[in-house]
């Protein structure tokens, strides 16, 4: 037990840094190493737990994906150039005090909330899935997932179809001296609007391009 | 040193919620920090909902959190996706300087 409290509190000081350090880091990479920094011992924390299978989907989800995409983003946009403007600083400041009242109010609403639940030996749970000691995390997951959870699976897949096809869009630069290939004209065409048959007089030929 | 309950980790999931919220206020600078102070915000969700479910031995909330999960990761990629055509629109990212709606 002495283990699992000491790393418990050696990842959540480094979740709680790493995302300090997103906050107020003045490099934009930076920060997206940090929030790299925070998932990875978020998952650790997980897997610690008993739940290994969230844990390897966070690391492979955030880290693999949506870190390197901001990293991408970040580093095609060149937001570095416009640090060199000096900020005003009684904005700043204001924004500071502003931003300390309103995370500390609900940290301390989070932490009465936290206080004053109650710890109830008997669990009387209204959409039980207990988990058995003697499968693993992942099995278990599994049954759950793919039989009571199947509607709500595929409208996830949904979800992330319309993400993908909402990013594509929006980021799709149409450009009109290029010429691409139109499926529906090409299917389409028949033998009227591809064929002519001219009679060619004798001796002067067809004109073609007419 | 306290055995590690319940309460330390929603106490660990409050403490990054409020450092999430107070990042979208601190930073006024770039929108990609709000991006990413949005994305700490879904993970202390993630944490609340699996400390639930592995202390009240119920499976729904990690099936729960892997929705988030989803949901995260479509709002971050369509999210960059408005963030880099806005800029090739406008040539800034300035969070000051986005107000052309007067808001």
């Amino acid at each position: 037990m002495l283990a699992h409290s000491l790393f418990f509190y050696f990842f959540s000081s480094i979740a709680v840094l790493a995302a300090v350090m997103v906050t107020i880091s003045k490099n934009t990479v930076y920060s997206v190493f940090f929030l790299i920094l925070d998932f990875v011992s978020v998952s650790i924390l997980f897997i610690m737990i008993g739940a290994e299978f969230l844990g390897m989907i966070m690391l492979i989800v955030y880290v693999g994906a949506v870190a390197v995409l901001f990293l991408f983003v970040v580093m095609m946009l060149n937001v570095g150039e416009k640090r060199k403007q000096p900020e005003s600083k009684k904005n700043f400041i204001n924004n500071i005090s502003v931003g300390s009242i309103v995370g500390l109010i609900i940290f301390l609403e989070l932490l009465v909330v936290i206080g004053g639940w109650k710890y109830q030996s008997t669990y009387i749970s209204l959409f039980s899935e207990k988990s058995n000691i003697n499968f693993s995390n992942t099995h278990q997951l599994g049954k759950v997932l793919y039989t009571d959870y199947i509607y709500l699976f595929q409208i996830s897949g949904m979800i992330l179809l319309v993400g993908m096809i909402g990013a594509i869009t929006l980021t799709f630069n149409k450009k009109d001296n290029i010429k691409r290939q139109n499926y529906f004209d090409q299917i389409s065409r028949d033998k009227e609007s591809s064929i002519k048959i001219v009679d060619a007089e004798r001796g002067k030929g067809v004109k073609l391009d007419g | 040193m306290a055995e590690i309950g319940l309460g330390h980790y929603l106490t660990l999931g409050a403490i990054i919620f409020s450092i999430g919220i107070m990042g979208i206020f601190l930073n006024r600078k770039n929108i990609i920090i709000i991006l990413m102070s949005i994305e700490l915000i879904l993970l202390s969700v993630n944490i609340n909902l699996v400390s639930f479910s592995i202390f009240l031995q119920d499976l729904v909330g990690q099936v729960f959190a892997m929705f988030i999960l989803t949901v995260a990761a479509a709002e971050a990629a369509v999210g960059l996706a408005i963030i880099v055509i806005y800029f090739k629109n406008k040539g800034t990212i300035h969070v000051e300087k986005i107000s052309s709606l007067k808001g």
